[in-house]
């Protein structure tokens, strides 16, 4: 892989790097048949790719099932509190460019108690990679439901169905500014790692929502996206400068009605529109966001909606430093004491007629 | 312009040993600057002096009304001060609802200087006044003065050719040049600093300049001052001296304490007051390298500070009371952690959102206490303005060498308020060079949680440094290798271990130091924090009176100088004046048994020095009476 411009200043491995440097001695403990195995895995095959030092490699997680995912890498990490892993990954990304930072996050970790620090991190644009594990579910916590749960959801504390309407993750990183969003599937090892790399090449926050199975509490909930019957003709599968068709022939597609509106139509007598999730316009991004029925999954896009680049906030930041050294020197703290204002006492002998102003 | 129009003929000057001036008007009036400027005035001159800044914190309530009134008041003297004065012995009303709203703190006989010309029909009614003070004769038991300072300095400044609104704008400088006539304050500082404020201004800066001529052309000249006075200059140590607000100092101790320990500095933030200064002061110093990082919520403040430390930064976080109810889980983390990280609590007047300008300091239990689990954090206090410098170095020292986070506890009445200050030298300062982790420390293995044997501390390993690379986190963690244990034995050894970690901090900090000149007072007054320089000023006040009283003054709240329960049992009485209702007197009853006396106050006001002097009188009398609510409560009826 080529040096992205979001990771040139992050040192890279001079040893090739295989899966088992980016595992460790711990055990795992998430419960078995846990898609976030199958994420693991996919992170851990992915890391030697990217070709950077593993001590250059930080991952910051909240709380939840998807936070314990630091313990399993053998980079630094830490696994932090509740809905705060984007604020403490902006400091230490702010501080040291040298670092890949990522932040692993679930749908209630990022989008219930922690939605604030999520959406100004995606305005901000600070340079970190937020995965972020959507089950639908709360799993640490036993079973209720979460801010991604379908309205009508029947959990523990939703006995009679949940009123809360739900979140979709990806119009919300649209509206929230955010210069790269992805979703993929924890069951697609090839089409997650392609997500990941385009995430970690973006310069910028990068938020990937990856749609996870827990199969305790919410089993089978993207089922539709994975049974070999159903998901080629609910999953619309985004490629860049590619037409969006989907269905086992490509009979379907991604077209304007009349008003320019995005509508699902079948390739026969409608044009297919052309996938740029380079536009600098978010509309066509936040457009294919809403084809999908949150209920059913029936046109569900996967891939790349937008990858826009725009200046990173820590590259700001440095400039403003930079600036303030070119115009006022390295700072000079004896000067700072003393300020502009200051007069002298001198000794008991000479004090009278020693002030000056 | 340093020069000042030849006297027509020479007026008395009267010597003074210190004068209390409080300047009041609306809070468009630019009071706080007129205060600001008359205070560096004085210090250029080289009187002792305080300052309490006193404003409402409502931005522009509406004009002439009580709830708009901003006040400044300072003291100055030919000796060291200790506060900003209990009363004022002059007082400058820009328009009759500062008259009314300061009034009764003048005591009779004092001096009122007021903005005649502000004393219309309209402006009366708007706050209760059926007739004109300055002429039905209820100001007769005070010395008078009305000048019609608007319309002086309209007609003074109309060369410049400004709007009348902004001509009547210059006319604190008006009242701040006769103010320096009746002083004898230079005013070369206060043209430098018009200079460089309105240098884009032509016309403003000229309007300034000529209303602070004119007001101090006017008292020489005018038939209504007959005398004016001096202060001479106080025997202060010898050295080069400025004057310092509590954040400013408190901002420079970061900067200094990011010079010493060798590591950058990081603030992470959100705008509160009495706080946001030291954001803004930090802000502007990015040539020294500072980032400031204005969060999206206090929670973000402190979360990426903490994340600064985690990667190698100086990481602090600063706020008031409310900020810090909402960072207590991240605190909580950085406990687990044990990564440095400063948290600057500025308290001011709670409970909710309370009393956003005003001082108190409350807060002593939050910090301490205020914590899931058993999450032990150091928590030291400045005691005066400039002391917030040397508090902010001694937070890193803690923060950095016991890898913890560290409460550093100011007030709304530090912040703001001001005093001269021996600019330190920088060889002075403490080295506090920190070594990062390098090597594995264990075997081939690096462990995060293997400690130093003489402070407890874990290493810092900073993320880039090859080999070392762990994972920490919030949940328990085996000591030593620092992986997740859930083990009762071992949760029960961190608990503990970090614990004696913060305990084993007082084996690092000085023994309180007493002040009990004649060694044989019965009576010690204790104190935490800004209430330093009134407990001062009534030691001081009641030694003059023949009584033996000792005094002594908490840096180091948590843990505490190791000779505290020594000192307290060496006294027949403990008296602790506290801007709250008992907070340290509980810690010091529930730690040391120590029958500790509370005396307290909640005005949103530093202590003045004549209610603690009765205080403690009453103490001694066996006549006082705690408060009967809040934690002194608990023991009502002790002394």
């Amino acid at each position: 892989m080529t040096d992205p411009i979001s990771l040139h200043l992050v040192p890279r491995s001079e040893a090739r790097q295989t899966l088992k440097d980016f595992k460790t001695d711990q055990e795992v403990r998430w419960c078995p048949g846990c898609g976030d195995y199958a994420i693991l895995a996919a992170v851990q095959g992915f890391l030697p790719e990217l070709g950077l030092r593993r001590e250059n490699i930080v991952f910051i997680s909240g709380i939840g099932c998807a936070a314990r995912f630091p313990y399993y890498l053998n980079t630094y990490g830490m696994h932090s509190i509740h809905g705060r892993a984007p604020a403490i990954a902006t400091g230490l990304a702010l501080t040291r460019p040298d670092l890949s930072v990522w932040v692993v996050t679930g749908d209630g970790d990022a989008l219930s108690i922690g939605g604030n620090h999520l959406v100004h991190a995606l305005r901000r644009n600070v340079n970190l990679k937020i995965l972020l594990f959507n089950n639908r579910i709360y799993g640490l916590t036993k079973g209720q439901y979460s801010p991604t749960s379908p309205i009508g959801k029947v959990t523990k504390s939703s006995p009679m169905g949940s009123v809360d309407a739900p979140f979709n993750p990806v119009s919300l990183a649209l509206g929230a500014e955010a210069g790269f969003v992805a979703r993929t599937i924890d069951s697609d090892r090839k089409h997650l790692t392609s997500v990941l790399r385009a995430a970690a090449a973006h310069n910028g926050t990068a938020l990937v929502e990856i749609y996870q199975n827990c199969n305790i509490f919410n089993d089978g909930a993207f089922d539709p996206l994975k049974d070999s019957e159903t998901r080629d003709d609910v999953t619309i599968a985004l490629e860049h400068g590619r037409p969006i068709t989907f269905g086992t022939a490509g009979e379907h597609c991604v077209s304007r009605d009349a008003n320019g509106r995005l509508q699902i139509a079948d390739t026969a007598g409608h044009d297919p529109v052309t996938h740029d999730a380079h536009d600098p316009d978010p509309s066509s991004a936040f457009a294919l966001s809403r084809l999908s029925d949150p209920a059913t999954l029936a046109n569900t896009p996967i891939g790349v909606f937008r990858d826009v680049e725009r200046p990173t906030y820590e590259a700001g930041v440095a400039e403003q430093l930079r600036t303030a050294v070119a115009h006022q020197g390295h700072g000079d703290l004896a000067g700072l004491l003393a300020g502009h204002d200051t007069w002298t006492v001198g000794t008991p002998s000479s004090r009278e007629g020693n002030r000056h102003a | 312009m340093t020069g000042r129009p030849a006297a027509g003929r020479a007026k008395a000057v009267e010597v003074l040993p210190q004068v209390v001036i409080r300047f009041a008007g609306d809070s468009g009036d630019g009071m706080q600057l007129t205060g600001d400027r008359f205070t560096s005035e004085t210090a250029i001159f080289g009187n002792g002096l305080s300052t309490l800044p006193d404003f409402p914190a409502e931005i522009r309530a509406p004009a002439g009304t009580l709830p708009g009134v901003s006040a400044f008041q300072l003291q100055f003297a030919d000796h060291e001060v200790v506060t900003p004065g209990d009363a004022p012995g002059v007082l400058v009303a820009m328009n009759p609802a500062a008259l009314k709203a300061n009034l009764a703190d003048l005591p009779l006989g004092g001096v009122i200087i007021v903005d005649s010309d502000e004393f219309t029909a309209r402006s009366l009614t708007k706050v209760g006044y059926t007739t004109n003070p300055l002429e039905d004769g209820s100001l007769a038991s005070y010395q008078v003065h009305a000048v019609p300072l608007t319309s002086m300095t309209v007609e003074a400044v109309k060369p410049v050719g400004l709007h009348r609104k902004e001509s009547e704008r210059a006319k604190n400088m008006f009242a701040l040049g006769l103010l320096s006539w009746l002083y004898h304050r230079p005013l070369s500082g206060t043209e430098r600093f018009l200079q460089a404020k309105f240098s884009r201004r032509p016309d403003v800066l000229r309007a300034n300049l000529i209303a602070l001529e004119a007001g101090w052309s006017f008292g020489e000249t005018t038939e209504g001052f007959a005398v004016h006075y001096e202060v001479k200059p106080a025997p202060l140590p010898p050295g080069r001296y400025r004057t310092i607000r509590g954040n400013q100092a408190l901002a420079y101790g970061l900067v200094a304490a990011s010079r010493q320990t060798g590591l950058p500095l990081f603030l992470g933030s959100y705008p509160i007051t009495p706080a946001s200064d030291i954001l803004h002061e930090l802000s502007a110093l990015k040539n020294f390298g500072v980032q400031t990082f204005q969060a999206e919520d206090e929670i973000a403040g402190v979360g990426a500070a903490i994340g600064a430390s985690y990667g190698g930064s100086l990481g602090v976080t600063s706020t008031s009371g409310p900020g810090i109810a909402l960072k207590s889980e991240a605190i909580g983390l950085a406990v687990a952690l044990e990564l440095p990280l400063i948290v600057i609590d500025v308290q001011r007047g709670g409970p909710s959102t309370g009393l956003p300008t005003k001082t108190e300091q409350a807060d002593l239990l939050q910090v301490m206490f205020g914590r899931n689990g058993e999450a032990p954090v150091p928590v030291i206090a400045a005691r005066s303005p400039s002391d917030c410098f040397a508090a902010a170095l001694e937070a890193a020292r803690i923060a950095t060498t016991y890898r913890t986070p560290v409460f550093l506890l100011s007030d709304g009445y530090l912040a703001n308020g001001s005093e001269p200050w021996l600019i330190p030298a920088l060889d002075q300062l403490p080295d506090l060079t920190v070594t990062f982790a390098s090597e594995p420390n264990h075997d081939n293995d690096f462990w995060p949680y293997l400690r130093d044997p003489d402070t407890l501390a874990r290493p810092w390993a900073i993320p880039g440094t090859a080999g070392l690379e762990h994972r920490i986190g919030g949940i328990e963690k085996a000591d030593g290798p620092g992986t997740i244990s859930y083990d009762p034995a071992n949760h029960d050894h961190m608990v503990r271990t970090r614990a004696a970690k913060i305990a084993g901090i007082g084996s690092s900090i000085a023994d309180l130091s007493v002040d009990d000149p004649t060694g044989d007072a019965e009576i010690l007054v204790l104190g935490w924090g800004s209430t330093f320089g009134p407990i001062t000023g009534a030691v001081r006040r009641l030694r003059a009176d023949g009584l033996a009283v000792a005094q002594a003054h908490l840096r180091h709240l948590n843990p505490m100088p190791a000779n505290v329960e020594a000192v307290l049992r060496r006294y027949r009485k403990v008296v602790v004046p506290e801007m709250n209702l008992g907070q340290l007197a509980l810690l010091l009853r529930g730690l040391f048994l120590v029958d500790a006396v509370s005396v307290n106050q909640v005005r949103g006001l530093p202590f003045r020095i004549d209610e603690l002097t009765d205080a403690v009188r009453s103490v001694l009398a066996g006549s006082h009476r705690p408060s009967t609510i809040g934690p002194a409560g608990m023991f009502g009826g002790a002394s």
